[in-house]
């Protein structure tokens, strides 16, 4: 048979794909539960990052040893309340899994959809950073995601107990452009988010009210304090940003958990 | 071609051959993963064994291979190579493949390997073109490493993380020169290097005219 006929071509070609798909497979397999541990590692240290208390010198602990000042607690955003362990298992809960899974995930209204995701999960995490006399916490960190310019920006709002300032902010995913819409990791500028209220009371609620703003903040003004500035060269990403922001604060995600969670605090007081 | 000396095979690409100083093959990855000596290194050990099993396996099946497919067998080899590598670092070198990011995936674009497979796997047995894809990967990890140095070194005044030059942001002395940071400068950097292989090597200078 010649080197060149069809069947030896096909032949060929066949075999080819059989070996380098099995051998591909298998890697693939064999180091999936390392490379899930490396994204929980990877999760757990912006969740860290996000409440600015993230060690990272040499002599500091693992980061799941770091982790262990964080509780977290499982929510469901609709009624702002939490959810029992016998309903859902929070060990194995994946909220990320959970926003593509129709049974476990809602249609976001599209007047609702500013973050323009679509679905979100029903059941979302929430952390907190326990204060040092251990009765109460001293940050919250949410889980937000959003469209940018090219991708899903996923990330971390860390707020201060009063529920409305931010204490940080962290995106561990996404595909903006380097350099441009990539800056959303750069850190002098989700440090200038630190301080901003994310949050103020309009109608007697708290509703979301920060804002990314073109031509840098004026600090005299008296809306500087809800006001970010913008990445330069990178005005869809930026919106993205606030959009974000605004959708997760706000009444389809974490609003009705947050205004819950502050009265309690306030009749405890 | 089938005489070559082992050691030539191996070293020729090095200095003499370079895939991207004589030959500018492969220059955007060297843009990209060369801010800091770490990523530039693992990149050239990622692409040295790329090229080399890929070069290597694609010899061994040479003689079965029909030519009307050639350039998709080979293709088909080189990306299996580069998933197991990506897969590998993702595993054991999580950080260090978040930096690396796409650049790994796209060591299957880069020019060098494809070079090596349809330039000198197809006509060598396997143990010459392992050596071949060894060397030819050294080269491209040398420049890579040699721009790496100096940007990470005036980029940010460290070298594999470690502070050598005392920033004015920590109240040393060095303001680290933004621009090592950026592409252009690697342009800059990989134009001095060339000037310097041609002066030292002037059989490499491309006639005029």
């Amino acid at each position: 048979m010649s080197r060149e006929s069809p069947i030896r071509t096909i032949t060929v070609a066949a075999t080819l794909c059989v070996v380098c798909s099995l051998m591909v497979s298998a890697a693939a397999v064999s180091l999936r539960s390392m490379q899930e541990a490396n994204k929980l590692a990877l999760m757990q240290k912006e969740i860290l990052k996000a409440a600015g208390i993230y060690d990272e010198s040499d002599e500091a602990s693992p980061v799941s040893e770091q982790f262990k000042v964080i509780d977290s607690k499982l929510i469901d955003l609709d009624t702002g309340l939490e959810v029992d362990d016998s309903l859902i298992n929070p060990e194995t809960y994946d909220s990320l899994k959970a926003a593509n899974d129709p049974e476990m995930s809602v249609e976001i209204p599209s007047g609702q959809d500013v973050a323009g995701i679509g679905r979100r999960e029903k059941y979302a995490f929430v952390y907190f950073v326990q204060n040092e006399s251990g009765d109460g916490f001293s940050k919250i960190i949410l889980p937000v995601y959003g469209k940018g310019l090219w991708s899903t920006m996923y990330g971390y709002l860390a707020l201060e107990n009063d529920l409305k300032t931010v204490a940080g902010i962290t995106f561990y995913k996404h595909g903006e452009t380097p350099g441009l819409g990539g800056e959303v990791d750069n850190p002098d500028w989700k440090q200038s988010w630190v301080g901003k209220q994310a949050r103020e009371i309009e109608d007697g609620e708290l509703v979301p009210a920060i804002h990314v703003i073109k031509g840098g903040v004026n600090e005299s003004s008296p809306e500087a304090e809800h006001q970010v500035d913008a990445l330069s060269g990178a005005t869809i990403t930026s919106n993205g940003v606030e959009n974000t922001i605004d959708y997760w604060l706000g009444d389809h995600a974490f609003k009705i958990y947050l205004n819950k969670r502050l009265g309690t605090e306030l009749e405890a007081k | 071609m089938a005489e070559a000396k082992t050691k030539d095979v191996l070293f020729n690409p090095v200095l003499k051959n370079n895939p991207i100083a004589l030959q500018i093959l492969g220059i955007c990855s060297a843009l990209a993963v060369t801010t800091k000596m770490e990523t530039a290194i693992t990149m050239a050990i990622a692409v040295i064994l790329v090229t080399a099993v890929s070069s290597a396996s694609i010899s061994l099946i040479r003689n079965f291979i029909p030519s009307s497919i050639r350039i998709i067998v080979q293709m088909t080899i080189i990306a299996s190579m580069v998933i197991l590598v990506d897969q590998v670092l993702q595993a054991f070198m999580p950080d260090i493949s978040r930096q690396l990011s796409v650049f790994v995936g796209l060591i299957i674009t880069n020019c060098i390997v494809m070079g090596r497979a349809e330039g000198f796997a197809m006509k060598n047995g396997p143990k010459m073109s392992f050596l071949d894809g060894v060397g030819n990967g050294l080269g491209y990890g040398l420049i890579l490493i040699v721009v790496a140095l100096f940007r990470e070194l005036f980029g940010s005044g460290k070298l594999f993380g470690v502070e050598l030059l005392a920033n004015v942001k920590n109240g040393g002395w060095y303001q680290p020169n933004g621009l090592m940071l950026l592409a252009p400068s690697a342009f800059f950097l990989i134009g001095l290097f060339i000037w310097g292989l041609r002066t030292m090597y002037p059989d490499q200078v491309e006639q005029e005219g």
